[in-house]
């Protein structure tokens, strides 16, 4: 098998119908799938996580609290400000960069607009005024985005080292959210604003997940249908029939899933009430409402941002010379890219994706303060890390750092659950990043 | 078509272009011969835009230029094999061969499945046991990515063309293709700059060899006046061989 992960267009790729043979059925299946095995090996992590956090549960303290609706959707949530920065971390990291930075940078334009959204904003609109919100996510993705491009021009045209340069950076941001309201802790934020944090009423409830997830099984089907006949169109070898219809079950039945696992998640029993009473809803004695919180907007949020990535990333000029900067810089420079004005752009971006990050991680405080992000940057470069972002450079996809935040935070929320305390969770989380790349040069090393 | 005229460059203290002129004519082959080291591939990447000449000018069509980086080269059709082929490993085939010009589709976005064809089809022309258009070139034989690099050099409708030791990995079948090549591109009319340590190779396909050393230009000649043994006594004494001197 060659390694799918290191062409960014993977869903184009052909290795179809030229299985040996000899070849025995797990081999001929998943050529014939074209499955990234890598991918299949992050699964199967993955799930082992869950699966033993459960059962410990189940086994020490009488009741497996892992694999429930409430904590999955609360993983779900609780994930997304890593997930949204750790896409743009794999373009950093691809080019042979980091960015330490990111946790200041969420931390930073989180006081900003913490300022801008409890103390000016309404002295101008009026408190609640929905232009508020819409205003304050603008202001923290542009802030978010102007930090990064002066560390991306320092980077490319200052020729300092990103890590010092991000390092750097980390304790100028990290002191100036200190400053920016002299270490008090701002809230609470405007009312629609924290809906973006999820909760409750910052889900899109049972009809809107069913809605999105039909629409994302239309998508994948219509994906795989016009990949087919692009090949078809050029000649190309093409996937057999079986296989393309097991990726369309297999996408399908993620997607319904996860519908199923949000939605079977319900309102707590105090916020049913005052929704009751508010709507003025009678009902029969003993009788209760069912409301489900559906998809999470933070995690929307996520999704879309992974979405939108993975588009630039393996669709777009700008992705494909993220990669060519990656492999050989020198290369790229004579192929006629601009490879400083790509790293500053890539450090812009990363920037803009923090302050879209500090959206989410304030609203779900419901407050901006300080400390806000403080070792995000160590998580979010774990999960593109885990996910199979190479620091050699050159090799990364924005699906493995979602599933390498994702399991960043199962860790985190399982030891939580079982009630392991903070240090043993640091060691635990340090291990397992250090034990992931560490496998990762085993399966590339063999697939070599 | 091209002339470089008194170019100079240095790194550090080392002189490694010395005041070198050159010409090269529509429909003609140009050797570059010299000792390794001797400032072959830094004197023809002031033409491809990989260097800035710290003096000296360049002509194309006797118009003089300034090259500034290999974009302005391509602009004007100079297209360059590199010795290290300038390849991004982690790309496959059709992503190296477009990379900077890539193909997209109506709404900007790029068009892989064309490029695949393409690259297909132009590298069924240079080298039909080429089938790996799948994987990474790093992936690829030393033959299979010097073929990428040709193909790349050769798509674009080039008017120069500089090929860096271009058959230096290359197998006798390949090398012959490379040949066939060479004479296809001279008789439309491309000007090449073709660099080889194979004495041999470049009387064949050469009209004129230029001979370098130690960062300076020993002598331009006609291959048809000369031998091979007086094309090595220029690369190894650096001195034009007496009947021709005076
Ligand atoms: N980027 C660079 N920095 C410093 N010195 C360089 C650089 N590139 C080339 N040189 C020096 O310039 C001189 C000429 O090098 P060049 O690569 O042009 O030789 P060449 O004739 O192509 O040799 P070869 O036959 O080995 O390819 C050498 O002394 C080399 O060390
Ligand atoms: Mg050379």
């Amino acid at each position: 098998m060659t390694d799918t992960s290191t062409k960014p267009a993977a869903a184009s790729s052909t290795t179809g119908s030229t299985s040996a043979p000899s070849a025995g059925p797990l081999t001929r299946f998943l050529r014939a799938t074209e499955i990234d095995t890598r991918l299949l090996g992050m699964m199967g992590a993955l799930l082992l996580i869950w699966l033993v956090f459960h059962f410990y549960g189940v086994i020490f303290n009488g009741f497996g609290a892992f694999l429930t609706p409430r904590n999955l959707w609360n993983v779900s949530v609780q994930m997304s400000s890593i997930g949204i920065m750790a896409t743009g971390m794999v373009l950093v990291i691809v080019t042979r960069n980091i960015d330490l930075s990111v946790g200041a940078i969420l931390g930073v334009t989180g006081m900003v607009m913490g300022i801008l959204q409890v103390e000016i904003l309404p002295q101008y609109l009026g408190l609640g005024h929905p232009a508020i919100w819409v205003i304050t996510v603008i202001v923290g993705i542009f802030v978010g985005g102007c930090i990064g491009a002066i560390h991306g021009w320092l980077i490319a045209y200052r020729g300092i080292p990103s890590f010092i340069v991000t390092l750097g950076g980390l304790l100028v941001w990290r002191g100036a959210a200190f400053l920016s309201a002299n270490g008090k802790t701002i809230s609470p934020v405007d009312a629609t604003f924290t809906l973006l944090g999820g909760g409750p009423y910052g889900a899109i409830g049972a009809v809107g997940s069913w809605t999105v997830g039909v629409i994302a099984c239309l998508g994948i089907l219509a994906a795989l249908y016009a990949g087919r006949q692009s090949r078809k169109r050029h000649e190309f070898p093409v996937r057999p029939m079986w296989a393309e219809i097991f990726m369309g079950l297999l996408g399908c039945g993620l997607v319904i899933g996860a519908v199923l696992v949000v939605n079977a998640y319900p309102w707590p029993r105090g916020i049913v009430n005052s929704y009751i009473e508010a709507n003025g809803i009678v009902l029969a004695e003993g009788e209760t409402l069912f409301i489900s919180h559906g998809f999470a907007y933070p995690v929307l949020i996520m999704l879309t941002v992974a979405l939108l990535m993975t588009l630039l990333v393996s669709r777009t000029r700008f992705g494909r010379y993220v990669f060519a900067i990656g492999g050989n810089p020198e290369a790229a420079a004579l192929a006629g890219i601009n490879v400083r004005w790509m790293t500053l752009r890539i450090f812009a971006l990363m920037g803009a994706l923090a302050g879209l990050a500090a959206v989410v991680a304030s609203a779900r405080l419901n407050s901006a303060t300080n400390a806000l992000g403080l070792l995000d940057e160590l998580y979010v470069i774990a999960a593109a890390v885990v996910g199979g972002t190479s620091l050699a450079g050159g090799v990364g996809t924005i699906y493995g750092a979602i599933l390498g935040a994702l399991v960043m935070q199962s860790l985190r929320s399982g030891m939580v659950l079982i009630g392991f305390d903070t240090a043993v969770q640091q060691i635990v989380v340090g291990s397992v990043l250090v034990l992931a790349v560490y496998l990762d040069n085993l399966y590339r090393n063999r697939a070599k | 078509m091209v002339e470089l005229r008194d170019i100079s460059i240095a790194f550090g203290g080392i002189r490694a272009v010395d005041g070198v002129s050159l010409d090269l004519y529509p429909g003609e082959v140009v050797g570059l011969l010299g000792h390794n080291g001797a400032g072959k591939s830094t004197l023809i990447k002031c033409l491809s835009g990989a260097y800035k000449a710290d003096h000296g000018q360049i002509f194309i069509n006797g118009q003089e230029v300034t090259i500034n980086n290999p974009r302005d080269a391509r602009e004007y059709n100079i297209e360059t094999i590199y010795q290290t082929l300038a390849l991004a490993d982690n790309l496959d085939a059709a992503s190296n061969l477009f990379l900077g010009r890539e193909l997209v589709t109506g709404g900007g976005l790029l068009d892989d499945a064309r490029m695949e064809a393409e690259t297909r089809r132009i590298l069924a022309r240079l080298n039909p046991n080429f089938k790996k258009f799948k994987d990474p070139v790093s992936a690829l034989s030393g033959g299979q990515r010097q073929s990428v690099a040709i193909a790349r050099a050769v798509y674009f409708n080039a008017k120069i063309l500089i090929m860096d030791e271009p058959t230096a990995a290359l197998g006798p079948q390949e090398t012959q293709m490379v040949a066939e090549l060479i004479h296809e591109l001279k008789r439309d009319g491309l000007g090449i700059f073709l660099i080889d340590h194979d004495v041999h190779a470049v009387k064949q396909l050469c009209d004129r060899a230029a001979v370098m050393k130690n960062g300076q230009l020993v002598g331009v000649v006609k291959v048809d006046e000369v031998t091979e043994d007086d094309l090595l006594a220029m690369i190894i004494l650096g001195k034009k061989p007496e009947h021709l001197a005076a």
